[in-house]
């Protein structure tokens, strides 16, 4: 009876084994190729991030080529031109024919790296010619009465970028910038630790009551809801803090700025809500029934099994929840943008205006012109944002993935 | 005996109870409270923006530009733009992030040290502060891609290394691949095991049996996870800050190498930059409940598809 079937068939060990497929080979590869790409995101993410912020490590040591724009003229006799000339070896300029005696020789110190634009010597010219001094890193060549900054700027040259980068002032634009990313770390500090301090109690609070009190069908009600606001646009919820929030807190306690760290934390604390809320609901919903059972069984009632079972149990998954809720805070820019105030200032004041590090990447990266100084450093603090939420995120996922494992299996 | 034990356990209990009775009722209290307070808070800004917004709330209102500096008129630009980016934004992520979704259930082995880095990147990108996809964008798409293609192929001449809605879309996607990821991946799961075997022992191979029974069975999946980082990319500004939107612009985009109005970033300006803050108010919360109308529906959609698939699994 069987016979006719295996006689025709050949269940050999060559018959059975995989044949190759051009096309199934192709699609295999193609579509892992495209699942590398994701991996490749990140890199380049960090590669390109990184690499606009590159040149403030070497500002200092090495002279850098002016970049010229060529295009606008002088309203002097001769254009001058700056292209291909090395900063150190820079000499004297004469601005045709208006020469003062107090014109003396300008230094671009050997650190200038942004595109140098001649229309503002016209400007220059017309009034009463007085020594230009292009210290560190020249923000707005347009300034004019820098009388005074040539002492310092030739002070500072001999320091490098780090000696400025960690002192408390954040003067990007001015005749001697200075980007001192101290108050900016402090506002950023203090405006995640509001928003954590509202977030964090809340959110747990809410995601214990959804998973152990509420009945399933309060629950189906609730989950939704609380994660629609996890859909509102940052933008929106910064608008409603600019517009309605700051104005309502005012008019409780009384203090001087209308947008301060108080009001931007409360309004993140809004956006990091439902992030906190979701995670911890799902870590708090995995603790194995068995454990619940085991403590009702043993005489505590919900609450006490809430409380000191499950809430124990679901501490790693908890953490990561507050872990990422702190990277959403940290990086979060139109909120910050909107309602903190934008002024970097070195206070512990929580009703005072703070500016964050990422409102200050969104504020000020349009204004600046690719490749100053300016613009490495806020490519810089983007870096350290990339590699702070990266971090959180590892920490997040392998810490808290391997407590989890050897809490549930008990190994 | 068995009743004198029982009483006994109860008895013990309600004294137990009595001293812990009141905490136990001010924690749920305190959870519930919490519960309350979000929700609460939620209506309260979707109160509060509907009631300011409603009077400029109109059709006219979506269907004309902005005229005079900004301070009257419509948002026609701005929604128009926000439409193309996102479209533009689904048609660059939706196909990568289902591919990579297909790669990480059907294709990867629970053990693959590949699979794990794949996992772990595309949680990262989910948690990466979106200010960061814009220094990217900048970075990557307008200084390398953009500059790169003008000096090899347009002579120097600046057309695609300045901001524009291509690179803005693309810096978007980049954001949105997870939502799309995360979403397909959870539909693909839920397509039975034994609709894969059968279609094998028939003879299919596994890219047929991806292409004609696993694709088929997860386009729901597909589109909820484009809804939602439709309504994401909608919603989102910091990313396109500095890769291609603009402050007004009197005519809509003709290509893709021109700069776009968006919704979000309308918002942004009109309330901290323009010219008349407190005349424009009006417009402001219009356009922000126009913004919030397009992301909450589309997230109600979403939510409601994916509540279908997960009872259909069951």
């Amino acid at each position: 009876m069987s016979s006719p079937i295996s006689s025709k068939q050949n269940f050999t060990r060559e018959g059975l084994k995989k044949q190759f497929r051009l096309s199934e080979f192709l699609a295999e590869k193609i579509i892992s190729s495209v699942a590398f790409l994701s991996i490749a995101i990140i890199f380049l993410i960090f590669i390109f991030v990184f690499k606009e912020s590159l040149p403030i490590f070497s500002l200092g040591k090495e002279s850098v080529k002016v970049e010229m724009q060529q295009s606008a003229s002088v309203s002097g006799d001769q254009p001058e031109s700056y292209g291909g000339v090395e900063t150190e070896d820079l000499q004297p300029e004469s601005y045709g024919g208006l020469e003062t005696e107090d014109l003396q020789p300008e230094s671009y110190g050997g650190v200038e790296k942004e595109d140098l634009q001649p229309e503002s010597y016209g400007g220059v010219e017309k009034e009463d010619l007085q020594p230009e001094t292009y210290g560190d890193v020249q923000a707005e060549p347009l300034v004019e009465n820098n009388d005074s900054a040539e002492g310092t700027a030739k002070e500072e040259k001999s320091n490098s970028i780090w000696d400025t980068l960690l002192t408390p002032d954040w003067v990007p634009v001015s005749e001697n910038p200075r980007f001192g990313l101290l108050s900016l770390l402090i506002g950023t500090l203090k405006v995640t630790i509001i928003s954590m301090l509202i977030a964090g109690p809340i959110a747990i609070l809410a995601a214990l009551y959804t998973s152990c009190f509420a009945s399933k069908r309060t629950k189906e009600i609730i989950k939704p809801i609380i994660e629609m606001l996890a859909a509102f646009p940052s933008v929106v919820i910064g608008f409603f803090a600019l517009m309605v929030m700051a104005t309502f807190f005012q008019d409780i306690f009384g203090y001087d700025s209308r947008l301060n760290a108080f009001v931007g934390g409360v309004a993140m604390a809004l956006a990091a809500i439902p992030i906190i809320y979701t995670i911890s609901e799902d870590a708090l919903s995995s603790i194995p029934k068995t454990y619940t059972e085991a403590s009702l069984a043993l005489g505590a009632n919900k609450w006490q099994t809430a409380f000191y079972v499950v809430l124990p149990a679901a501490t790693p998954g908890i953490f990561a929840a507050l872990l990422l809720g702190v990277g959403r805070v940290f990086g979060e820019t139109m909120i910050a943008l909107m309602a903190t105030g934008n002024a970097a200032l070195m206070s512990a004041n929580p009703f005072e205006s703070v500016r964050t590090f990422a409102a200050t990447i969104g504020a000020e990266m349009a204004e600046t012109v690719f490749g100053e100084t300016h613009y490495s450093v806020l490519f810089f603090i983007g870096s350290l944002l990339f590699i702070f939420s990266f971090g959180l995120n590892a920490l997040a996922e392998f810490y808290v993935k391997g407590k989890l494992i050897k809490k549930f299996q008990g190994k | 005996m068995e009743t004198t034990t029982t009483e006994m356990n109860s008895s013990l209990l309600s004294t137990q109870n009595k001293s812990s009775d009141l905490k136990g009722k001010l924690i749920v209290g305190a959870t519930q409270l919490a519960v309350y307070t979000i929700i609460a808070v939620l209506f309260v800004i979707l109160g509060i923006i509907i009631y300011e917004g409603r009077e400029k709330f109109s059709w006219e209102f979506i269907s004309s530009f902005p005229t005079n500096g900004m301070t009257e008129g419509g948002i026609f630009p701005a929604l128009i733009g926000t439409f193309i980016m996102v479209i533009v934004m689904s048609l660059a992520a939706v196909p990568f992030g289902t591919i990579t979704a297909i790669y990480l259930t059907e294709y990867a082995s629970e053990s693959s040290k590949f699979a794990a880095a794949v996992r772990f990147s595309v949680r990262t990108l989910a948690v990466v502060p979106s200010i960061i996809f814009g220094l990217f964008g900048l970075g990557f798409f307008i200084q390398f891609v953009g500059t790169g293609f003008d000096t090899a192929f347009n002579g120097g001449e600046l057309r695609w290394g300045q901001p524009n809605i291509l690179w803005a879309s693309l810096t978007m996607s980049l954001l949105t691949l997870p939502v799309i990821i995360v979403s397909v991946e959870e539909a693909l799961k839920t397509i039975p095991r034994e609709l894969r075997e059968a279609s094998l022992a028939l003879g299919a191979t596994k890219w047929q049996t991806i292409k004609n029974v696993v694709l088929p069975g997860s386009v729901s999946g597909i589109m909820t996870g484009t809804i939602l980082a439709v309504s994401r990319g909608a919603g989102e500004v910091a990313p396109i800050l500095f890769t291609g939107a603009a402050y007004y612009l009197a005519t809509l985009p003709g290509s893709l190498s021109d700069q776009f109005m968006n919704l979000g970033y309308h918002i942004y300006i009109m309330a901290t930059q323009s010219s008349d803050v407190e005349k424009t108010m009006p417009i402001q919360f219009a356009t922000t409940l126009v913004l919030l109308i397009l992301t909450l529906s589309l997230n109600v959609i979403a939510v409601v598809i994916r509540s279908r698939i997960r009872r259909k699994a069951k």
